[in-house]
Parts: C-alpha cells; sequence; structure tokens
C-alpha cells in the first residue's frame, strides 16, 4: 500500500503531559484507517497536529511524501485535507449554505470582494445539501440545527472542498441509526472515490465495516497497526482498549 | 429651517462612521476603538490641505485617504494580531496617541487653537456655499456608504469576514488567510471615516483636537450597539437615535447644563439596556 501521510518521532505535550509520545506511523492512501484507542489516548491531539490546529514539539510529517515541521491551518486547502470536530465547529450565526460555500468561496482578499454571485459553486452545494439532506434549511442558522443535523453539515462542509484526505473525528458519535446509515454510505462513497479516509470511532463493528486498516493509540504511542480482524486479535489491544 | 438643515448633516456624518466602524466591530467582530483617529487625522488633512497647501477639497480627501491607508495598513497589522479585550485596548491607545499628536504638533495643526476658515468643496466647478447644497453632497455620500456596505456584505469577503467574527481558527483552517482580511478591513473602514474627516471638516469650516479623542470613538460604539451591529440600517438608525437625543432633551426645555448631564446618563442606560434586552440592537444580526 502506498502512503498518504507519515509521521515520524511525533511528540506533543500538553504542560508536561505528552498526549502524542515519540509516535511513528504511516497512515495508508486511498483507503479508509481507523484511529482507535482509549478516551484520552491521543487520537484527537494527532489529527489536531496533522491539521494545524496544534503544532508538535518534535518530530516530522510527511504529507504526499512532502516533509514538514508542523502544518498550518492555511495550508489546509492547498494540501486538499478537509475534517471535522469531536464538538462540531460551526459558524453559529451563519446559514447552512454559507456554512458550506466557506471552504470553497474565493479566498484572494480583494478578489473576494468582486465575488458576489456563487453560482460557479451551486451545482455543487446542490449536490451536498442533497447529500446531507439538509436542503430544508439551507437559509437556517447553523446553531439552530439539531445535534444530528449539526454533525451532517460538518461532514457537509468537507464534502465541498474535493480534498484528498478526510479526517473524521467520532463521526457516529451519539447519532440515531438512520444518521449513522446515512453517514456510512457517504463514507463508502469517498472510498470508492479513491479518497483517502482517517476515522476516529470507538464503535468496533463500524471500524470492521468501514476500515481497511486499523491504529491502536495508547498513551499517545502506537499499541498495534493492521487490518481489523488481526487488531483485534491482538492481546495487547484486547487488554488496553476492549477491557477483556 | 437652518437648524434641521444642521441636524440632518450631522446625521449623515454620524451615519457613515458608524457603517464604517459596523464594517469592523459588527461584521468582523473586532472591538476598535481607534475609529475617532482615522476621522480626525481626514478631518486635519483637509483642513491643513484646505488652508496651508491652498489644495481643492478633493485633493484634500485623497490626501487624507493617503495617509489614513499607511497609516491604517501599519497599524491593522499589528492589531491583527490581537482579540477581544486586547484589540480595544491597543487600538484605543492609538486613538489616544493620535488625539496627542494633533494637540502638540503645533507647527501642524495650530495645537488645541485648531484651524480655521475650511471652506466648502467646489463640485465641477460649482461652489457648493448653501448648507442645503452641502445636505445634498451629505445625502448622495450616505446612500453610497450605504451600498458599499451592503456590498462588503453581500460578497465572499464579507462572508469571510463574519466566520473570522466567530472562530478565526476555523476560518483559517478552511483556507483564509485571517489576518490579511483583518487588516484589510480595518484599513477600509480607516479610510471611510477619513473621507468622512475630511466632510466635517470643509462643513463646520472650524477643527480642534477635542472632538476627535477617544470619547469620540466610544459614542460611534454607542451608536452602532444601540442600532444593531452588522446591519447597515442598524447604523443609520442608531445614528439619528443617538443624534436626536440631545436635540429633543432640548426641545422639551431643560436648562442645557441640565440637558448635558443627563444626556450622558441617557448614553450610558441606553448602553446597558440594549446589552440587557436585545443585545444584537434595534436592526442587528449579530450577537456578541
Ligand atoms: N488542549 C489541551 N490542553 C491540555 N490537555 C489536553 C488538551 N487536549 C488534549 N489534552 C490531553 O491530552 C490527552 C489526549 O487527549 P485527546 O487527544 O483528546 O484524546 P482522545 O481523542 O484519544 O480521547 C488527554 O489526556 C487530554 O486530557
Ligand atoms: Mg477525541
Amino acid at each position: 500500500m502506498e502512503t498518504m501521510i507519515k509521521v515520524e518521532n511525533l511528540t506533543k505535550q500538553f504542560m508536561g503531559l505528552k498526549a502524542i509520545d515519540d509516535l511513528t506511523v504511516e497512515i495508508p492512501a486511498g483507503v479508509a484507517t481507523g484511529l482507535i484507542g482509549p478516551n484520552g489516548s491521543g487520537k484527537t491531539t494527532l489529527m489536531n497536529v496533522l491539521t494545524g490546529l496544534l503544532s508538535p514539539e518534535a518530530g516530522t510529517i510527511f504529507i504526499n511524501e512532502r516533509r514538514f515541521r508542523k502544518i498550518k491551518p492555511n495550508m489546509l486547502r492547498r494540501l486538499k485535507i478537509a475534517r471535522t470536530f469531536q464538538d462540531s465547529r460551526l459558524i453559529e450565526q451563519m446559514s447552512v449554505e454559507d456554512n458550506l460555500l466557506l471552504p470553497v468561496a474565493e479566498n484572494r482578499c480583494w478578489h473576494s470582494l468582486a465575488e458576489r454571485n456563487t453560482n460557479a459553486y451551486r451545482e455543487k452545494l446542490e449536490a451536498v445539501l442533497e447529500t446531507i439532506r439538509l436542503k430544508q434549511y439551507r437559509n437556517k442558522n447553523a446553531g439552530e440545527l439539531s445535534y444530528g443535523q449539526r454533525k451532517l453539515l460538518e461532514i457537509g462542509r468537507t464534502l465541498m472542498q474535493n480534498a484528498e484526505i478526510y479526517f473524521f473525528d467520532e463521526p457516529f458519535t451519539g447519532l440515531f441509526p438512520e444518521a449513522v446509515g446515512q453517514i456510512l454510505a457517504i463514507m463508502q462513497k469517498l472510498k470508492t472515490a479513491g479518497k483517502t479516509l482517517i476515522i476516529i470511532e470507538h464503535n468496533m463493528n463500524l471500524i470492521e465495516r468501514l476500515c481497511d486498516y486499523v491504529a491502536v493509540l495508547d498513551h499517545g504511542t502506537l499499541l498495534a497497526e493492521g487490518t481489523p480482524a488481526e487488531v483485534l486479535k491482538n492481546e495487547q489491544v484486547r487488554e488496553a482498549y476492549l477491557g477483556k | 429651517m437652518e437648524y434641521l438643515i444642521n441636524l440632518a448633516i450631522l446625521f449623515c456624518i454620524y451615519g457613515m462612521l458608524a457603517l464604517s466602524l459596523n464594517l469592523v466591530v459588527g461584521m468582523t467582530g473586532l472591538l476598535s476603538l481607534a475609529q475617532a483617529a482615522f476621522y480626525g487625522i481626514g478631518a486635519y488633512a483637509c483642513a491643513i490641505g484646505m488652508t496651508s497647501l491652498g489644495l481643492g477639497f478633493f485633493t484634500t480627501v485623497l490626501l487624507g485617504i493617503l495617509v489614513n491607508g499607511v497609516l491604517a495598513f501599519i497599524v491593522g497589522k499589528i492589531l491583527s494580531r490581537f482579540q477581544g479585550d486586547y484589540y480595544a485596548i491597543v487600538s484605543a491607545g492609538l486613538s489616544i496617541i493620535v488625539f496627542s499628536v494633533l494637540l502638540n504638533w503645533k507647527d501642524l495643526t495650530n495645537g488645541p487653537l485648531g484651524i480655521f476658515g475650511i471652506s466648502k468643496p467646489a463640485v465641477f466647478g460649482y461652489q457648493l456655499s448653501s448648507n442645503l447644497a452641502y445636505l445634498l453632497l451629505c445625502l448622495a455620500a450616505v446612500v453610497l456608504s450605504y451600498f458599499f456596505y451592503n456590498l462588503i456584505d453581500k460578497s465572499s469577503f464579507g462572508r469571510t469576514l463574519k466566520a473570522i467574527r466567530e472562530d478565526e481558527q476555523l476560518t483559517r483552517s478552511l483556507g483564509y488567510n485571517t489576518k490579511h482580511f483583518k487588516s484589510i478591513i480595518f484599513v477600509i473602514s480607516a479610510v471611510m471615516s477619513g473621507v468622512v474627516g475630511a466632510m466635517f471638516a470643509s462643513y463646520i469650516a472650524f477643527i480642534d483636537p477635542s472632538t476627535f479623542q477617544l470619547k469620540e470613538g466610544i459614542f460611534l460604539f454607542t451608536i452602532i450597539i444601540v442600532g444593531g451591529l452588522s446591519s447597515a440600517r442598524g447604523s443609520i438608525a442608531g445614528a439619528l437615535i443617538l443624534i436626536s437625543l440631545p436635540e429633543i432633551l432640548r426641545f422639551i426645555g431643560l436648562p442645557y447644563e441640565t440637558a448635558a448631564q443627563l444626556q450622558q446618563i441617557i448614553y450610558g442606560g441606553l448602553l446597558v439596556l440594549m446589552m440587557v434586552l436585545k443585545p444584537q440592537g434595534l436592526f442587528g444580526k449579530y450577537k456578541m
């Protein structure tokens, strides 16, 4: 398997606590990788470092063979990286439609002043609204949506971006089965399109259905990696994570 | 009649200042208290240009745009590192610095004595000598500013500013150089209030530094809080309310002293009341 992302000897501390501890791991290209591990094992922190929300103290990051000391948030559009957050992050006092347009609209300052008409993104917008089934809420503010609709809107925002790499931080948590099915279908479609997916998820059933590869974190280090079946058989994993 | 025209011109001046401030405070969420500084610089560029340098009104407007543009660009770069309270404090600092420069650079500004004899502009060779003619110019400028505000509001630029006001880091991660956006809107707003400053100076014919103090910036802040954040209509409504308030007090026959004191209390009371009852202001589209 080709590698899309590789981190080498990555360390991220929070006041002495090593949330990521000298971690080396590779994430294969064009498939879905499950990132699992107990609460507090550093999954979200790793995702935050890889999407530029946090700077690591040490280590190297390779994305598509390009080498970085750290990622800056405004590089994500160019690197074709999209993500969701464990607690949905939306522009609350902005309509569903504008939330979706934000990641694709003109980002050069002066040019964006002249961009009033968003027809160039219309088709994409309609398709995404259809996929996340929020058509009738398009003019509602994000802050007025339900928990599940917010999760879907965030996923919709990643779909707008034509990204190559998608990070999903607990996308299924707290959702009704119907929405879970909806999101599973979206992710299957991304996989079919050859995108790279990294999914943090606690439900092993979903991981087995969706992921081709799994990396297990524990205390900021890599406990195990491999196919879901291999990882599930691993004694250490069963002990640390599944408590069996 | 002259009294009403005078009042209407003041409405226009403050309406435009409120619009320009709302671009920064309402649309982008940056608590700028620096507006009076740029307003003052625009006014002084006009006053000095027209009296000492013998320039025409519109040339002095360009001069003001240039000075404000450069200053706001530099200050905006510094300010765009800050957020929230820090932004307010640093921008208030700028206002205080500009005020003391106007007060103390006597060779240029004539210090506390101010500058007299600023004349009204000529438009296409026609001298706007009456206040009524000047009001027409002001009204045209207000309409223009109003449309300009809405132009930004409805553009992708405006969407980005509104995103920055809620979550700058997220906006950055969606591909925007947010610091750049913050400093550009600061420059646009500064230049706009500088132009208004020139219009004010040319109308009032005499200016001195006391008009351009920090408290003027706070007054403008009050206007948009009452009228409504992130709203063109709110900016205009706020200016109408706060400019007519002292006139109403005068009208009901309060002695000048009492009216002046009461006015401050009412401004303060209004601000508190709005914050409690309708934090987004009368026509506001955004809650802090
Ligand atoms: N911003 C932060 N400040 C301080 N500590 C943090 C911060 N973010 C995460 N941590 C700590 O780092 C560790 C890893 O957290 P996290 O990456 O969120 O775990 P996971 O997503 O695997 O549940 C935890 O001990 C958590 O308390
Ligand atoms: Mg987490």
